[in-house]
């Protein structure tokens, strides 16, 4: 069993998926064409990048170097994180906190990962070690962005709501606890319907991946459900500690409320 | 007017009552002024005056310099949550974190006092928040804040949208309060509200008290 390989018709036709959704958001003034375009255009380059960095890599086996493109990938996931969120932190705060938790999440599901069921040898192999953390990265990401953007917007809108509750005798926690669950509850929600999903609805992306490579698709099963529990862990850590973080930086010792401490 | 008001020393500060001490922030003061147990100060002053700062400085819900002393206690020396539970500010536009009025305050004896006294009819408390008039919120959260049997009340404008009648109701509340050894102080446009209520007055402007005794 041999995976099916792609040629440059198959991508000229991705590519002309893509116009074809600009057309539309043309055609229904959506306004994001501009949006879409760059972000085709960025996905096709770093996905280019990244198969031919790994090809380097790979061949290499050396820390140095998987740790350099570790590097590279949380300074990345950090500045994604705090990207296209309306109501923001002050910039150092704002990717301080995203990328902090993003980075905590995914660092400690990577190694419960890699120190208990992979288990390749070495345990930081290049080949196992940068998908695994390419694909936490990103799953964590997301998660921690929902949370932070979903709490961020949320205490701006709910200024007097949260001020009623401190100007009775609550304290910080107590004033902004409902909001931090419901931040962490949105930023999991994605995960969970995936989770619903995963296999009825859709076929999840490793397991596809997995079958398209050749492998049996008991095996890839197993592999997606270590794979899932590691993501929704990854998830839940990422988008607890943003929330709190973020709820700690827009409330002082005195239990203020400071929305001063937002970006304007 | 009321003993004990004169203009106050440095360092020494109401055994019973409000205390001001210095409180400023880049906008407004510093202030210095008591209010002792049991008194009304009115502060009235132009919109953009400085009111609401002061009130929520007092409150500590702003950062500041200088403190307040409540019954000679210091708000830096206690958690901020504790000095709130003593120090209510009612602002003139109260805060609701749910829509159920019953998320807010139990359905009991005390509610059910409070809300005869303000004139509210019984069935507000099943009503949601958003239902509810503009006049219905404001002495909700009067209800809401007099339920913790505060030391001290803060208000902004608690009559702003309240008819003649009622908002004698509220005044009568607020005078109850304050024979209980509340100190309240009182943001108001309403000069005949000031003139029943205020033990004590001082009018704003720009961030400062006007006259020579502040």
């Amino acid at each position: 069993m041999t995976p099916i390989l792609l040629d440059t018709g198959d991508m000229i036709l991705a590519g002309g998926l893509i116009v074809g959704c600009v057309a539309l958001s043309l055609v229904l003034s959506l306004g994001i064409h501009r949006t879409l375009i760059v972000a085709a255009i960025r996905m096709a380059v770093q996905l280019v990048l990244t198969g031919s960095v790994l090809l380097f890599v790979f061949g290499r086996s050396s820390v140095w170097l998987t740790l350099l493109v570790l590097a590279f990938m949380f300074s990345a996931a950090t500045f994604e994180v705090g990207s296209r969120q309306v109501t923001r932190l002050t910039r150092a705060w704002h990717f301080g906190i995203g990328g902090f938790s993003t980075a905590t999440g995914t660092v400690i599901v990577v190694l419960v990962g890699l120190l208990t069921a992979l288990q390749p040898h070495p345990w930081y192999q290049a080949r196992t070690a940068i998908p695994m953390t390419g694909l936490l990265l990103g799953n964590v990401m997301n998660a921690t962005s929902l949370s932070m953007n979903t709490l961020l917007s949320m205490v701006a809108r709910e200024r007097a709501a949260i001020e009623a509750r401190l100007i009775l005798g609550a304290t910080r926690a107590e004033a902004m606890n409902s909001l931090i669950r419901q931040s962490i509850r949105t930023a999991l929600i994605p995960t969970l319907n995936q989770m619903a999903a995963a296999g009825v609805i859709t076929l999840p992306g490793i397991m596809t991946g997995q079958i398209l490579a050749g492998m049996n698709p008991l095996d890839a099963s197993k592999y997606q459900i270590v794979l899932m529990s590691l993501i929704v862990s990854g998830n839940m850590i990422g988008a607890t500690m943003s929330a709190v973080l973020t709820s700690a930086r827009l409330s002082d010792a005195r239990g203020r409320l400071r929305l001063d401490h937002l970006a304007r | 007017m009321i003993e004990g008001v004169s203009a106050p020393q440095a360092g020494d500060v109401l055994s019973r009552g409000l205390s001001v001490r210095a409180l400023h922030n880049a906008h407004a003061g510093p202030f210095a002024f008591d209010v002792p147990a049991g008194a009304c100060l009115v502060i009235t002053g132009v919109s953009g005056a400085g009111k609401s700062v002061l009130l929520r400085m007092m409150a500590d819900l702003d950062p500041h310099q200088g403190d307040v002393a409540l019954d000679g206690r210091f708000c830096s020396g206690m958690p901020a949550h504790r000095w709130r539970r003593q120090v209510v500010y009612l602002p003139a536009e109260s805060g609701w974190w749910s829509d159920s009025v019953l998320d807010h305050m139990p359905d009991d004896a005390l509610t059910r006092e409070l809300m005869a006294k303000a004139g509210l009819r019984a069935g507000v408390l099943n009503d949601p928040v958003h239902r509810l008039s503009t006049g219905e919120r404001q002495r909700l959260a009067l209800v809401r804040g007099l339920r913790q049997a505060p030391r001290a009340l803060l208000m902004d404008e608690p009559c702003s949208a309240l008819d003649g009648g009622t908002t004698l109701m509220v005044e009568a509340m607020m005078r109850e309060a304050m024979a209980g050894g509340t100190a309240i102080v009182l943001v108001s446009h309403d000069a005949a509200q000031a003139t029943r209520m205020a033990d004590l007055r001082r009018e704003l402007a720009q961030g400062h008290f006007v006259g020579a005794d502040s």
